[in-house]
């Protein structure tokens, strides 16, 4: 019975043991066809660059795992990224009584991440007041996020902003970029919430059997608010990196980045049904993808084709897991 | 004929099968018998075509078969009626029965029309009165059994599996399916029948196979054999049933339910001025047929329906309105519901999670989960319950259907209830399983837990119940004491009249 067990866990090592080979491979492939892969430069390079998309993917596996989605990731991160810019640059000013509150990076990037969670708040509450899908809830929060954006910066990035604020997505600490710190400090979380609270016991009950979970006494609805919350906060930490490093808030920054943390999640063998997926493997999944678009860069490929590829290889990773499972 | 020669079935490791060989007999029925986790599912998912890799052969008329799925089982003459259901809710009667099978006009069209007129074939003969164009959603579970069944004979098969075919129909349901079956039998069909409640099978199969933790151990001819070997065979030993050996005295009441009330719309009532008293320690039971709202009182009183409900529910002397079921809990109830796989467990998680998912606040150490007492716990149970299990880790979707309801037993029983409301506790369960839960109950209510046991077999009321309700399309319509319960005094209660 036991070496019953030891050969499950086995096969699932091996299956998670799968993307890092592939993972490996891809590496050793583009590091021989370029010499500029494999320098210590480049290698935290593509750390900074992923570290946008793990936060939000983190977020994203906590919404899939209770078999929902949220496609307003990349608008609330942009939003966020705006206001936070936009408090820096001119603080809130209310010529009516005459009023001026100046913001500092902090107070500034709190707000931020204020905004994000209210919008995700407001996800979770549309989907379970309403009952709104969550797939078309988060739809709306896609275009509503975008066009507050396009109102507070009306149309226009918002650059100049505090030279301290730049540290956040330039800067290093303890020869480590920030960025880094900040997507590994949100991917211990995340890990130590899904594996050893309640929350996260919830979220892999809700997802695996909604019905049961609310006949166990769990507050479904409180959860998934919560999962949203998550996200939509997260998707506000990604706005301030991104926003931070460009030392400016583009108004349509973050276009398409929903889709890219689908794909991480996807990759990483979260399935879309809920109940089933993991921290770690979402992360495996975005470093995939951020190697892979690395890599196609600096092989010259051009754009079109790494849109091509990307495709194909969530495609591929999919049925690779889908294979897996079956054996189980 | 069909033929089962050295079957043998692993699962990650597990035997589920070793080396069965059977013989099946056209123009006679079958009965699979075997407690749970004997290996009667996985062979009937291997003869039609659900598993397709497995060590062994089997011999469908003098020639050797391997199907390539499902698909290819049912062109070869194999249906098999699943224990769930496998309709689709949103389309129509018609439509189900065809599905995957559609008859089509020369221009490649769906023939409407034919599709209809043969299903209106089949429900007549299987004296199924229903419009074919009715949504499978809109008919009662008995009826969609009967469609189920329609839908195996659209293929003309051969061998006809039917895995526990009577679990939700009502008497006059399972008359008609007999008489179905004896005319498949005349026309010299393989009929295999599996099911748990013995009664059934004297009246209706001709041959028994029984099978135990995946192994062949006898089979014969059913007039052969009495009821008590035969649970002897299953069992491999003698079990005696000892259940009423507690206190019949109980006088404290610890729920008193009154003038309940619950409409889903405006003119649909569910349950009528519902008012009745469960003291300590007592068993109480309620029989109703189907749709007589047994269910729906439960989950009322679980706070399921909150919003639609009127009356009142008082436990241990204190008014209570609960607006979801994590009230109730908190108050100290417990649900067992009907349909374990849906609203009992969460599959996808260990025997572990499952188990602790009620109790989940007290496994914390600093807002972390203790790993430790979570196992502890588990392990409590498993013991206590004797689930077998290879581990607390085992995934709840890997076990049998008896063990799965008692780790929904074992995480109620971990919140300390005082009332424990049982929804058909022994559904779609073997009479071993079946027996241990009914001593569990008769030992929760002697330690003076307060038991409420909804149940559709008779024999089953009559055995574990100090008093019992009769319930009738949303009215209790009589309370009897288990001295003056027969099963027609019950039944004539249970049957709406009408004037």
């Amino acid at each position: 019975m036991d070496a019953a067990i030891n050969t499950q866990n086995y096969r699932q090592y091996l299956a998670r043991f799968q993307s890092l080979i592939a993972l490996f491979v891809l590496c050793v492939l583009i590091s021989f066809l370029s010499d500029k892969f494999l320098t210590v430069t480049n290698a935290w390079n593509v750390m900074r660059q992923i570290s946008v998309n793990i936060c939000i993917s983190v977020g994203m596996t906590l919404v899939v795992l209770t078999a929902g989605i949220d496609l307003s990731v990349g608008s609330i991160l942009a939003l966020c990224g705006a206001v936070t810019a936009g408090l820096l640059r001119n603080g809130i000013e209310l010529q009516s009584s005459n009023l001026y509150i100046g913001f500092t990076v902090l107070g500034a990037c709190v707000a931020g991440i204020i905004v994000g969670s209210a919008l995700g708040w407001f996800n979770g509450w549309a989907i379970t007041r309403f009952k709104v899908p969550p797939f078309v809830a988060t739809l709306a929060m896609l275009t509503i996020a975008r066009g507050l954006t396009m109102l507070w910066t009306k149309g226009f990035p918002i650059t100049g902003l505090d030279h301290k604020f730049a540290f956040l997505g330039t800067g290093w600490f303890l020869g480590i970029p920030l960025p880094v710190w900040i997507s590994g400090i949100v991917v211990i979380s995340a890990i130590i919430i899904t594996k050893k609270t309640r929350l996260g016991r919830y979220i892999y009950a809700i997802g695996g059997n909604e019905n049961a979970a609310r006949l166990s006494g769990i507050n479904i609805n409180y959860i998934k608010i919560a999962v949203y919350t998550i996200a939509g906060a997260l998707a506000a930490v990604g706005g301030l990196i991104i926003t931070s490093r460009l030392d400016a808030a583009q108004p349509n920054a973050g276009t398409g980045y929903e889709l890219d943390s689908i794909a991480a999640v996807v990759i990483g063998g979260t399935s879309l049904s809920g109940g089933r997926g993991s921290i770690l493997g979402t992360v495996l999944g975005a470093v995939i993808i951020g190697v892979l678009n690395n890599g196609l860069v600096l092989l010259n490929v051009s754009p079109f084709w790494q849109q091509v590829v990307k495709g194909l290889v969530i495609l591929a990773a999919v049925i690779i897991d889908k294979a897996n499972s079956k054996n189980e | 004929m069909l033929v089962a020669e050295n079957i043998s079935k692993k699962f990650s490791g597990v035997t589920a099968l070793d080396n069965v060989c059977m013989e099946l007999h056209a123009g006679k029925v079958n009965a699979i018998i075997g407690e749970n986790g004997a290996g009667k599912s996985t062979l009937m998912k291997i003869l039609s075509g659900v598993y397709t890799e497995y060590d062994g052969q089997i011999i469908y008329d003098g020639e050797i078969i391997r199907f390539k799925n499902t698909k290819d089982a049912q062109a070869k003459g194999i249906a098999i009626i699943h224990q769930e259901l496998n309709l689709v809710p949103h389309l129509s009667v018609t439509e189900n029965i065809f599905l995957g099978s559609e008859l089509t006009t020369p221009l490649g069209l769906l023939d409407k029309k034919r599709m209809r007129e043969q299903t209106q074939k089949l429900l007549e003969r299987l004296k199924l009165n229903v419009d074919p164009d009715a949504q499978i959603a809109s008919l009662k579970v008995g009826q969609q059994q009967v469609v189920e069944i329609a839908k195996a004979l659209l293929h003309s098969a051969g061998v006809i599996i039917m895995d526990e075919p009577t679990s939700a129909i009502g008497d006059r349901e399972v008359k008609v399916l007999f008489d179905i079956i004896n005319n498949l039998k005349a026309e010299g069909k393989v009929i295999v029948y599996i099911s748990h409640k013995l009664d059934e099978l004297f009246a209706i199969a001709d041959r028994y196979i029984v099978l135990r933790d995946g192994r062949f151990i006898g089979s014969g001819e059913m007039k052969e054999i009495n009821h008590d070997r035969l649970i002897q065979k299953m069992v491999g030993r003698e079990i005696a049933v000892n259940l009423k050996n507690r206190l019949s005295e109980q006088v404290e009441v610890l729920l008193s339910v009154d003038h309940l009330s619950l409409c889903k719309d405006k003119d649909k009532t569910l349950l009528k001025d519902i008012s009745f008293k469960l003291h300590k320690g007592e068993v109480l039971g309620i029989f109703g047929l189907m749709g007589a709202g047994r269910t729906e009182l439960l989950e009322t009183i679980f706070g399921l329906h909150s919003k639609q409900v009127s009356g009142s529910i008082t436990i241990n002397n204190k008014n209570c309105h609960f607006l979801s079921p994590a009230d109730a809990i908190r108050e100290g109830f417990a649900l067992v519901p009907e349909d374990r796989k849906k609203d009992g467990l969460v599959l996808g998680l260990d025997v572990k999670q499952n188990i602790c998912i009620t109790t989940l606040d007290q496994m914390q150490n600093m807002g972390v989960l203790d790993n430790g007492k979570e196992t502890s716990l588990a392990q409590k149970y498993i013991d206590r319950l004797r689930i077998k299990t290879s581990s607390s880790k085992q995934l709840a979707k890997n076990l049998s259907g008896g063990n799965q309801q008692k780790i929904v037993l074992a995480k109620w029983l971990a919140t300390n209830p005082c009332v424990l409301m049982l929804d058909e506790p022994t559904r779609g369960i073997d009479i071993h399983a079946k027996t241990e839960i009914y001593k569990l109950i008769a030992q929760l209510a002697g330690e003076g837990m307060g038991i409420i046991v909804v149940s559709s077999e008779m024999p089953e009321i009559l055995a574990v119940a100090d008093r019992i309700l009769v319930m009738c399309e949303g009215c209790i319509t009589a309370e009897l004491s288990i001295d003056e319960a027969t099963e027609d005094k019950i039944l004539m209660e249970a049957i709406p009249k009408n004037n």
